[in-house]
């Protein structure tokens, strides 16, 4: 057998399948890959070793089946996974153990996969580059001096270190597609509604959506169609069937895209991009035309108010979602020392537990839903959001998919962008008009800036995850997947 | 002019409960200037009558069959929790001495 860690999801499925490797072998030889390297990458907050080897062994023994029997995979640690540490990067939960799994992890034990333990994240998904996590940053494996991109930094840094052949993310406004992005990693996040947010820790309700990470597009599609599926224990969950993504993806890789419409939006053109992040992203459009695309230039006058919007939208949501976060129940609890009141070890409880941008973003929502200002603020931003979504709406009527670099700038160096925050919400800024409307979009590798990994995304109409697929694939047979350096 | 002062945050701190300190005041009042200098461009848009979105999913009362299912046990619910009494959650003191 070639290097067990090299191989792709789909191909590790079918040599197991085919007793060509046992599940105990794959999963060996990926944990014993995270011990040699993540000491230097810290893409891991959680190895969960007995666990996996437990979960492999049943899968060599014919106890569990599934389409992706005994592959490896790692998993954001923002999703409960039961008896299994879950903090989401934070103080306030370290050591908590959810008493369930999140419906995607159900859903991800069905399908035979093997898990491998948690990565590590900006705490409670908000951050561009994991230097918010509680427990120290990921290092990108392109360059361990660089961010890996965030929220889920730790999940993408797994994939490009070879770690994981596959991970689950979660995007509330890129922290999937951006983390793929400047890895030179693959990630989707598919129609909000599409994966269940059941057991997902909450940071923005309206946003939040959890999504696959692979190596490669069809190791995407393979995983987005395992995980995603209307939940009933989730409200907002879409009751319709999955899109054939993985069919699109085949597709898509047979290189040919005649008759597809790429919108190319003419208010992203120059919009603070680094020059090489720029050719690299044309030179992938030109791959696609090549393969038979058309692009024609679309307007989407409000996506210049996206970043606005987000930013009083997600923080609102998020300083209702994390009073939760109160002492009582799960994590941390600071200062009971029997004279103090419940307001005041509450206070010093979220005050230890917390992080200063969940901090920041804490305080930012309170006061844009504070009255007075909600209706500037708030009120507003969700008014925009409406505009935003009319603007996809009108340009899906001219084109069938949207193309953009997924993020302005390749891999920064650690503590660039920490002492102004609002200089690390520009990474998200082709990211996030795609999560206030709801859609599905992919990053795929396109190319290199100065040795670092561009990516390219393709944002598609709610519902049309296939398409985004279609397109990614295309991509991908055009210009190959990246290889990182070796550690 | 500053979009918000260090008094204001200081108040939203409490009503978030967040025993921030005084130089966390510091650092966050000059750093949230900035972030709402720059959302508050949110403005610019003539939005009067266009409605609000909360949502993208347009989906209201959902409703699903109420069958029993089993949950989460006593000792489950409680596992996680930082103290517990007989049972229960065990809170800190809600009232005052003298309440």
């Amino acid at each position: 057998m070639s290097d067990l860690t090299k191989m792709s999801a789909a191909q590790l499925a079918k040599a197991i399948a085919g007793k060509e490797a046992s599940a105990v072998e794959v999963a060996t030889a990926h944990l014993d890959r995270i011990d040699a390297v993540d000491e230097r990458v810290h893409a891991f907050l959680h190895v969960d070793r007995e666990g996996a080897l437990a979960a492999a062994e049943r899968v060599d023994k014919g106890e569990v089946t599934g389409p992706l029997a005994g592959v490896p995979i790692a998993v954001k640690d923002v999703i409960a996974t039961k008896g299994v540490p879950t903090t989401a990067a934070s103080k306030i939960l370290e050591g908590w153990r959810p008493p369930y799994d999140a419906t995607l992890v159900e859903r991800l034990r069905a399908a035979g996969t093997v898990m491998l333990g948690k990565t590590n994240m900006d705490e409670f998904a908000m951050g561009s580059s994991t230097e918010y996590s509680a427990y120290g940053p990921t290092n990108n494996p392109w360059d361990l001096g660089r961010i890996p991109g965030g929220s889920g930094g730790g999940s993408a840094a797994a994939l490009a270190a070879y770690e994981a052949p596959l991970a689950i993310g979660t995007d509330t406004g890129g922290s999937i597609r951006q983390p793929g992005a400047v890895t030179g990693t693959v990630g989707a996040k598919p129609t909000y509604g599409g994966t269940s947010r059941y057991g997902l820790i909450a940071f923005s309700s309206s946003l939040d959506t959890p999504g696959p990470c692979a190596r490669n597009v069809e190791d995407a599609a393979l995983l987005h169609s395992v995980i995603a599926g209307h939940d009933p224990r989730d409200s907002t969950s879409i009751p319709q069937p999955v899109p054939d993504v993985v069919g699109a993806a085949r597709l898509g890789a047979s290189g040919d895209l005649s008759g597809v419409k790429l919108g190319l939006v003419k208010e992203f053109a120059g919009d603070g991009s680094e020059p090489g992040v720029l050719s690299a992203f044309h030179e992938g459009l030109e791959a696609l035309v090549k393969l038979g695309a058309e692009v024609v230039e679309v307007s989407c006058p409000h996506f210049e108010y996206a970043l606005p919007a987000y930013y009083l939208i997600a923080p609102s949501e998020a300083s209702s979602n994390l009073a939760r976060f109160d002492g009582v129940r799960y994590g941390l609890r600071v200062g009971d020392d029997g004279n103090r009141s419940l307001e005041e070890v509450m206070s010093l409880t979220r005050e230890a537990g917390f992080g200063p941008e969940v901090k920041r973003r804490i305080i930012l929502g309170t006061y844009a839903l504070s009255s007075g200002y909600y209706d500037a603020y708030y009120g507003q931003a969700q008014k925009v959001r409406t505009l935003i979504t009319r603007d996809f709406q009108s340009a899906f009527e001219r084109v069938d998919v949207l193309v953009s670099p997924t993020t302005p700038f390749v891999a920064f160096p650690f503590g660039s962008r920490t002492s102004d925050p609002y200089q690390m919400y520009l990474a998200d800024l082709f990211t996030i008009p795609t999560n206030l409307y709801g859609g599905p979009a992919i990053s795929v590798p396109c190319g290199l800036s100065e040795g670092l990994p561009v990516g390219f995304q393709v944002m598609a109409p709610t519902l049309a995850d296939d398409r985004m697929y279609r397109v990614a694939a295309a991509l991908e047979s055009a210009v190959g997947t990246l290889t990182p350096p070796a550690l | 002019m500053a979009a918000i002062s260090r008094e204001e945050v200081a108040h939203l701190a409490r009503l978030s409960r967040l025993a921030v300190t005084e130089e966390e005041l510091d650092r966050f009042a000059g750093q949230l200037d900035v972030i709402l200098q720059s959302v508050a461009r949110i403005g610019e848009v003539a939005a009067d009558d266009i409605p609000p979105t909360s949502h993208s999913v347009p989906l209201t009362n959902v409703y699903r069959d109420d069958v029993p299912t089993p949950c989460l046990t006593q000792e489950e619910a409680l596992s996680g929790a930082p103290d517990a009494f007989e049972g229960r959650f065990r809170v800190p003191r809600i009232l005052d001495e003298e309440d």
